[in-house]
């Protein structure tokens, strides 16, 4: 295989990669948003963030990509492609995320509130000093689960032709024919990728653990 | 020590569906007294105290704190239900301690005991985690300022909770079973703390407890409860020597019984 197609690959990862990194980064905005909003005295504000989440987790990801990507120009908003990518991808990664930073609030004992005010902590002193520290840590596991499904959900953006991993891996099996080679090559490109987000997920896990006062099992055994 | 009278319930009542938790209840509680809430489960004790922490609402009756209603504000010539700055400005006054401790498992001890102090009574950090120090000091603890709840058994945590109380200044400390919790050994250090900081502290006390010799020990008064009414109130010689009620001497047997 020649240099060339080798670099077109390599251009293909930095794609992925990039998707992958904004996207997790703006999903999670809009995850902290959407989830807290979901938990705000005020209804319009949660009923907006109701629609949000479910509208977005009943929405295959690809059709919010194809309405990013040819159904905007249509109506004159041009998006950078992949900025259109990021955009998709996050809008549907964050409506998962909101759930689940509903749910790890949520799972804060009523008692930790409770002791909040008994020390006269404002609700949004509550909020910040007492419950999400605590609610970020019970985060962490599914929101590792969610940054593997937004890597595999990039591979989506070749189908309205962003150069990412998939597309250049698409390009190189017409170019050489090598369609198992390339498969294979993908497999393991993805694979890699994957690994390393897991393993960066268990290091923010026992950070976050470690934060608590525990020492994570693991460690007393080795 | 003891002065004015501090703390009203006036005719409060309080129901959960169908139960009826507090009947028409009406008592005062002067400045600096210690009095012990005792009687049967579920005769509305910690209701009691969640209701002058601000934890629970009162269905009917005013609470006052210090001559204020605590769930009611003025608003030109009415009395409105009270919204969070008023309770705000009514919970500093008072603060709690928990039967289950409730420490902020995401900071550590001195941190627990500091920051409220810090974020609620404007102390710099450098004074507050002067202070949060003698207060673990006089709880015991001084030595456990940078381990994290976690790593603490429950008598500790418990200590903790009292000096993150104390931290606050409050004028009145409410105790829900504090030792409850806590194998008896535990429970001793716990209320030996306690008796300390009755003694040194100029703060009016309202402890529910079965623990009948601290009760007897620090107490001014103690309140009998059944079925959400006071039944019998007297200093502790009197009630727990010489009841004038049966259902307070057959709590009282009930509760010797059992330890
Ligand atoms: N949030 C609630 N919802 C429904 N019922 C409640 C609630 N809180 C308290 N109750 C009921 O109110 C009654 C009084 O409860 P409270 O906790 O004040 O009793 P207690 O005297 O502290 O009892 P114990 O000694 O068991 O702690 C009980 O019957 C209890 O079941
Ligand atoms: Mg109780």
């Amino acid at each position: 295989m020649s240099t060339g197609l080798w670099l077109l690959l390599f251009d293909g990862l930095l794609v992925t990669l990039q998707l992958t990194v904004f996207g997790a980064a703006l999903g999670l905005v809009f995850a902290f948003a959407a989830g807290l909003a979901r938990l705000s005295g005020r209804r319009v504000v949660r009923g907006i963030a109701f629609a949000y989440t479910e509208g977005f987790r009943g929405l295959p990801a690809l059709v919010v990509l194809f309405w990013l990507v040819f159904a905007l120009p249509a109506l004159g908003l041009q998006l950078e492609p992949l900025f259109a990518g990021v955009l998709a991808l996050a809008l549907n990664i964050g409506a998962y995320g909101a759930e689940v930073v509903r749910g790890a609030v949520l799972s804060v004992p009523a008692a930790q509130l409770e002791a909040a005010v008994a020390l006269n902590f404002t609700p949004w002193q509550r909020m910040r000093l007492v419950v999400l520290p605590q609610a970020l840590v019970a985060m962490v596991p599914p929101m590792g689960n969610l940054l593997v499904e937004l890597l595999k959900a990039t591979a989506l953006v070749s189908l309205v032709y962003l150069q990412d991993l998939t597309f250049q891996g698409q390009i190189v099996r017409a170019a050489t024919g090598e369609t198992a080679a390339v498969f294979a090559g993908l497999l393991v490109g993805y694979g890699v990728i994957a690994l390393a987000l897991t393993r960066l997920v268990r290091l923010v896990e026992r950070r976050a653990a470690a934060g608590l006062g525990r020492t994570p099992a693991r460690e007393v055994t080795r | 020590m003891t002065g004015e009278r501090f703390i009203s319930f006036d005719g409060v009542s309080k129901h959960f569906g169908s139960t009826t938790v507090l009947d028409d209840l009406s008592f005062d509680i002067r400045a600096g007294e210690r009095v012990t809430l005792i009687g049967p489960s579920g005769s509305g004790k910690t209701t009691i105290l969640r209701m002058l922490m601000t934890l629970t609402r009162p269905d009917s009756g005013t609470i006052t704190v210090d001559g204020v209603p605590l769930f009611h504000e003025r608003r030109g010539d009415a009395l409105v239900p009270a919204g969070e700055a008023h309770l705000r400005r009514m919970r500093r006054h008072t603060t709690m301690v928990f039967q289950q401790y409730n420490l902020f498992p995401n900071m550590r001890v001195l941190r627990n005991v500091t920051e409220a102090p810090v974020h609620v009574l404007g102390l710099s950090r450098d004074e507050a985690e002067g202070r949060g120090r003698e207060l673990l000091e006089l709880v015991g603890l001084g030595d456990k300022v940078d381990a994290y709840p976690s790593q603490l058994s429950g008598g500790q945590q418990q200590r903790v909770a009292i000096a993150r109380a104390l931290a606050m200044r409050p004028d009145v400390l409410l105790l829900d079973e504090v030792t409850s919790a806590l194998d008896p050994e535990l429970a001793a250090e716990v209320l030996d703390v306690l008796r300390d900081v009755a003694r040194t502290f100029d703060v009016t006390m309202l402890c529910v407890t079965h623990a009948m010799r601290f009760a007897r020990d620090v107490s001014d008064r103690v309140l009998m409860f059944n079925e959400g009414r006071i039944i019998e109130s007297a200093p502790p010689e009197q009630l727990f020597d010489a009841p004038e009620q049966v259902r307070t001497k057959e709590f009282l047997r009930s509760v010797i019984d059992e330890t």
